[in-house]
């Protein structure tokens, strides 16, 4: 336990380790806040699609030799993300086998991508990293960080001026539209902020875990809570609460865990403590 | 001037019409059944009427101070919201979104009028509850009071009493008999022809024979007796 405390403490005295931490505090914090719409609207899919079109962006970014990587990876995103989105409203063909289609061909062509054309010795181990995350969070230049940073903020700003409207598309889109409310104006929003997050999450996390940072907080916040702003409130909270910890557990492990797999397992247990806390209360009052 | 007027309308989806030469007017006050057999159009005429898709032919037009986003709406419920985690309070104060030009939060004013809703639908006790958890009836109440908070002058309920029990269903005939009495003007899609007939003053009846009029001629013409004769055949075979 020392030990860890001091590889821990070792860590924090560089600078990219405290970025690392406030970063990732504010990407979980983000990620979270969607979740209850993603997962009530049925589109917690287009998340996990959206990602794998992230990955196969940023083969494309890291073989043109991009230094920051987002400036392409985040257009390519939030176009696809308004063209899924289209694709399950107007269904010519279903929505979750569009997305099914587009995801698997990003990652096929990612990969084929990195492959044919290798910016290091182990291909294997980049994209692995791409994948499940590595602990590229810690070397993320300082032009990533400000710019997750202030991309985070953005999103919550976002999130709390529209999160009226939010509610009354995800609850009953067919009221809100026919009281006048502009539903796909907030639609394409909610799209848009999902792209975001997902990019976001990547450094964080990687992107085949992206959808248990979204996911996670929502469902495990409706096991407990009623209203949506109180399971919103815990969505957020559980979800910077389990991160960090995730974090700290990364860094101060001595064997150099990565840190995307790390945090959804925390999750993964806090959502357990959760169900428990859910089940023994319906015990209680059955 | 009618509150609304639709002139030959012509209903449906890209790939063909499903009604027809439709034409019918409300008037402030008015209490009008839709009613039809299954697959008539009747959820076609009520998207059309409130803008959710565009009739391939003829006009919608509103009138007497009615507005286009200005008709409160009881759909029916859809399978989110069984599991939306949402407090009463919530989802009422949601109608209050039409009100207004974009400013992000809620007004006292707004607020005000939640309560008020909310006081009328006897949901004072269910305030904080979610609405998951409450009976069919109880949520029914939580839409009307909703559909409350954007407008207070024509209703459009959709099947407002399927899947509730006998006593909760009069209950239910009486709160929208007192709104309308209250001088809201309701327009009802109902399976119920003989409710229908008990409660409104005109009828439309949409299918292959179009009626529509007072309730008195609807039960006069051949298309009124079939239909009600048709209706209790099927109640009878039920019944047995």
């Amino acid at each position: 336990m020392t030990e860890f405390f001091r590889t821990f403490g070792e860590y924090m005295t560089f600078a990219p380790a405290r970025y690392a931490l406030i970063v990732g505090v504010l990407i979980a914090l983000c990620s979270s806040l969607l979740g209850v719409t993603l997962v009530l609207k049925r589109f917690s899919f287009i998340g996990d699609g959206l990602s794998h079109v992230a990955f196969g962006a940023m083969a494309v970014a890291a073989v043109v030799g991009l230094t920051n990587q987002m400036l392409i990876v985040l257009p390519v995103t939030v176009v696809s993300a308004i063209l899924l989105l289209r694709t399950g409203q107007h269904a010519r063909m279903k929505g979750d086998a569009s997305v099914a289609l587009i995801s698997v061909f990003s990652l096929a062509f990612g990969y084929l991508l990195m492959n044919l054309f290798p910016t290091s010795a182990n291909v294997s181990k980049d994209v692995c990293g791409t994948l499940f995350g590595s602990t590229s969070i810690l070397t993320l230049s300082p032009l990533t960080v400000w710019l997750s940073a202030g991309l985070s903020l953005l999103t919550v700003v976002v999130f709390v001026i529209f999160y009226n409207r939010i509610f009354a598309v995800t609850f009953d889109e067919n009221f809100a539209k026919a009281t006048g409310v502009k539903t796909e104006l907030y639609n394409l929003i909610i799209a848009v902020i999902i792209a975001v997050v997902i990019v976001l999450a990547m450094n964080l996390v990687g992107s085949l875990l992206i959808s248990a940072l979204i996911i996670f907080p929502a469902l495990a916040s409706m096991r407990l809570f009623k209203s949506f702003l109180s399971v919103t409130i815990c969505s957020a909270v559980f979800s910077v609460l389990t991160a960090f910890l995730g974090l700290l557990l990364a860094i101060g492990l001595p064997q150099g865990v990565p840190v995307g797999p790390t945090i959804v397992v925390v999750q993964a247990v806090a959502f357990g403590v959760f169900f428990l806390i859910d089940m023994i209360k319906q015990r209680v009052r059955a | 001037m009618a509150q609304l007027s639709c002139n030959n309308l012509t209903l449906g989806y890209e790939n063909g019409a499903i009604l027809e030469g439709l034409t019918f007017s409300v008037e402030k006050g008015d209490y009008l059944a839709i009613v039809g057999e299954n697959g008539s159009g009747k959820s076609t005429l009520m998207k059309t009427v409130l803008g959710l898709i565009k009739p391939l032919d003829g006009e919608i037009s509103f009138g007497e101070g009615v507005g286009k986003y200005e008709i409160g709406y009881l759909p029916q419920q859809s399978p989110i919201q069984r599991d939306f985690p949402a407090s009463v309070w919530e989802v009422v104060l949601s109608g209050c979104l039409s009100q207004k030009r974009f400013r992000p939060f809620f007004s006292k004013a707004d607020k005000a009028r939640a309560r008020d809703n909310i006081e009328k639908m006897g949901l004072v006790p269910l305030i904080k509850r979610s609405y998951r958890e409450l009976s069919g009836g109880q949520q029914q109440r939580v839409l009307l009071a909703r559909a409350l908070c954007a407008t207070e002058k024509i209703l459009l309920l959709d099947e407002p009493v399927s899947g509730l029990d006998p006593k909760v269903t009069a209950e239910m005939y009486e709160i929208i008999h007192d709104l309308n009495q209250e001088g809201i003007t309701i327009i009802m899609i109902s399976h119920d022809i003989h409710e229908a007939v008990r409660y409104a003053n005109k009828i439309l009846h949409i299918g292959k024979v179009p009626f529509f009029g007072n309730v008195k001629d609807y039960l006069a013409s051949e298309r009124g007796r079939l239909y009600a004769a048709e209706m209790q055949n099927a109640e009878k075979e039920v019944k047995e």
